[in-house]
C-alpha cells in the first residue's frame, strides 16, 4: 500500500501519482492522510485501484471517477463524484450540495446525509444515501437510481426524465412532473441489489418509488400561455 | 464568490486567542476572496466607555489632533488608539451619536466603520494575510468575531465596499452572495431614516436587519424576515453585542459549514477554514439548512 501525506506533499503530486495508474497499475491500494478539506482530491482516476482518504475533503472529491473505488472516511464538500462514469465512491460522513451531479455510471454510496441538488442531471449513476437529502435533488435526472433511506426535501425529481427515485422516509414535496409510481417486482429487484451493494440495512418493500409523469416531454398547447 | 469565517466562543479561556484563530481561518479563505478583507471583533468594553472605529486614507493628518478636536467638539474626554489606517475613539456611550455628527464636520473624508460598546471593525483592500497583518488581528482577544474575504460583484473594490458592514450599535453583518432588490430596499430604508453609506448590496442587508431590530424585532426575528424580504443569494453571518447568527437563503447555493463543541461555535464557507480549530475532529459538523435561522447568545 502507498501512503500519501496530502498536507506535506501537495494535491498536484497526489493526483499525478494516482492518475499515473490509469496507464499501468503498479499499486492497487492507496491511502491519503491529512486531506483537511482540500479540493479535488483523487480526481480523474481511471484504473481499478482503491483509494482511502482519512478525513474530510472539500469540493469535487473523486470527480470524473472511472473504475476506481474511492473511500472517504469523513465528510465531503460540494460536487463529490461529479460526472462519475464507473467505479465506487463511498462517503462515511455527509455530502454537501450536488453530490453525484451529472454522473453517468458507478455507485455513489453516502452513509450520512446529502444536502441540496444531490443527483442533479444524473445520467445513469446509482446513488444511495443512508440519511436524508435536501431540496431539488435529481433535478432533470435522466437515468440511474437515487435511493434514500431517510427523508427527501422539497421538489424531488423536478423536470425529471427516466431516472428512478426510491425513498423510504417522507418526501417534503415532489417537483414538477414527478409522481409516485407503482413498485413492481423489477423495481424491488433493482432496489434489493443496490441496498446490498451499499451495505444498507433496509428492505426494498419499505420504499416508495417516484419518477416522471412524462407530461413535460412534449409541448402541450394548453401550456401556450406560459411561454 | 467571497469567504466567510465566524467564531463564537463559549470557553472563556480561548478568548485571548480569538484573533489568532480568526486570522488563520480568514487566510484559508483567501482563494474565495482576494480583493479585500475585514474583521469584526467583539472585545472587552473599554472601562465603561463606548467605541467608534474610524478609518482614513490620510491617517497621519486626520488622526494627529483628532482626539483633542473631537473632545472639544463634544465637550467630553475622548481617547484615541490608532491602528494603522483605523483608530478607536473611546467615549461615554451617550456621546456616540454626537461624536458621529461632529466627525462629519471635523473630518469629512473619514469613514466610520462601527460604533458600540465592544465592537471594532477593521477592513481594507488587499489580500487577507496582509490586511490581518497590518492591523495585527492575531493579537486581539474577544468573545466572538466575524471575518470576510471579498471577491467583488455588486460594487467596486474599495475599503467602503469591504465587509463587515455595521449599520447599528454593536451590530455587524457579512455576506456571501448577491442581493438583487438592494436598490429598492436602500431607498425604502433611507426614507425610514436608516443610515446607509455605500452603494453596496450587503450594507442594505445589514441596514435591513438594523431597521427591523429598531422596530422591536429580535435578531432571530429580523433574520427570519430577511428570508421573505431580501431577494437574491445570501449566506449572512451576523454579530450583535452578545450574539452570533447565521441564515441562508432558501435556494442555498452558497456554501456553508458549521462546527460546534463545548468550547465554540464556528462558521466557515468551507470546511478548510475550520480544520485547525481545537477539537475539530470530535466537533459536531453540519451544513446549515436553507431558510433556517441559527442563533447563539452569551
Amino acid at each position: 500500500m502507498q501512503t500519501y501525506n496530502l498536507e506535506a506533499d501537495g494535491l498536484r503530486g497526489l493526483n499525478t501519482a494516482l492518475q499515473a495508474q490509469n496507464e499501468n497499475v503498479t499499486e492497487e491500494s492507496w491511502e491519503v492522510n491529512n486531506p483537511k478539506g482540500s479540493h479535488a482530491v483523487a480526481v480523474g482516476l481511471n484504473a481499478p485501484i482503491k483509494v482511502t482518504v482519512n478525513g474530510s475533503t472539500g469540493y469535487y472529491c473523486a470527480g470524473m471517477n472511472q473504475q476506481a473505488h474511492v473511500h472517504v472516511k469523513g465528510s465531503v464538500g460540494p460536487g463529490v463524484a461529479e460526472n462519475m462514469m464507473s467505479g465506487v465512491v463511498e462517503v462515511e460522513g455527509d455530502a454537501s450540495q450536488y453530490a453525484g451531479a451529472t454522473g453517468h455510471g458507478g455507485l455513489l454510496n453516502i452513509k450520512g446525509n446529502a444536502s441540496s441538488r444531490c443527483g442533479i442531471s444524473m445520467k445513469g449513476i446509482d446513488i444511495v444515501v443512508h440519511g436524508n437529502i435536501g431540496h431539488m435533488c435529481a433535478f432533470m435526472g435522466q437515468s440511474g437510481n437515487l435511493v434514500v433511506l431517510g427523508d427527501a426535501g422539497d421538489a424531488l425529481g423536478d423536470s425529471c426524465y427516466e431516472a428512478r427515485f426510491f425513498v423510504r422516509g417522507s418526501v417534503k414535496s415532489l417537483g414538477a412532473d414527478c409522481i409516485e409510481k407503482e413498485m413492481r417486482p423489477e423495481h424491488i429487484e433493482i432496489l434489493k441489489d443496490l441496498l446490498e451493494r451499499a451495505g444498507a440495512d433496509a428492505k426494498p418493500e419499505e420504499f416508495k418509488r417516484y419518477g416522471s409523469a412524462r407530461q413535460l416531454y412534449n409541448f402541450d398547447v394548453d401550456n401556450a400561455q406560459a411561454y | 464568490m467571497c469567504g466567510i469565517v465566524g467564531l463564537f466562543l463559549k470557553d472563556k479561556s480561548l478568548e485571548p486567542q480569538l484573533g489568532a484563530m480568526l486570522t488563520d481561518m480568514l487566510i484559508t479563505m483567501t482563494d474565495r476572496g482576494p480583493d479585500s478583507a475585514g474583521i469584526a471583533i467583539y472585545g472587552s468594553d473599554a472601562d465603561g466607555n463606548s467605541k467608534l472605529t474610524v478609518q482614513s486614507d490620510n491617517a497621519d493628518a486626520d488622526f494627529a489632533t483628532l482626539a483633542d478636536d473631537l473632545s472639544e467638539a463634544i465637550n467630553t474626554k475622548v481617547e484615541l488608539r490608532r491602528n494603522d489606517t483605523h483608530a478607536i475613539l473611546e467615549m461615554p456611550h451617550d456621546k456616540l451619536e454626537e461624536a458621529r455628527e461632529a466627525l462629519a464636520t471635523l473630518r469629512a473624508g473619514m469613514r466610520i466603520m462601527s460604533a458600540g460598546d465592544v465592537i471594532e471593525i477593521y477592513k481594507e483592500v488587499g489580500l487577507p494575510k496582509d490586511v490581518a497583518a497590518r492591523f495585527d488581528v492575531s493579537g486581539m482577544g474577544g468573545t466572538h468575531g466575524i471575518g470576510h474575504t471579498r471577491m467583488a460583484t455588486e460594487s467596486a473594490v474599495t475599503t467602503e465596499g469591504a465587509h463587515p458592514f455595521s449599520t447599528g450599535t454593536d451590530q455587524c453583518l457579512v455576506h456571501n452572495g448577491s442581493l438583487s432588490n438592494h436598490n429598492s430596499w436602500r431607498r425604502k430604508l433611507k426614507r425610514e431614516g436608516v443610515r446607509i453609506e455605500s452603494m453596496n448590496d450587503t450594507e442594505v442587508g445589514a441596514a435591513y436587519l438594523t431597521w427591523k431590530m429598531q422596530n422591536g424585532a429580535s435578531l432571530g426575528e429580523a433574520l427570519e424576515n430577511s428570508i421573505d424580504d431580501l431577494d437574491g443569494f445570501f449566506n449572512f453571518v451576523v454579530g450583535t453585542k452578545d450574539g452570533f447568527g447565521v441564515v441562508r437563503d432558501p435556494i442555498a447555493c452558497k456554501p456553508a459549514v458549521m462546527a460546534e463543541t463545548d468550547q465554540y461555535v464556528a462558521f466557515g464557507s468551507e470546511y478548510r477554514a475550520l480544520v485547525n480549530l481545537p477539537g475539530i475532529e470530535d466537533a459536531k459538523v453540519w451544513e446549515p439548512e436553507p431558510a433556517t435561522v441559527y442563533f447563539w447568545n452569551h
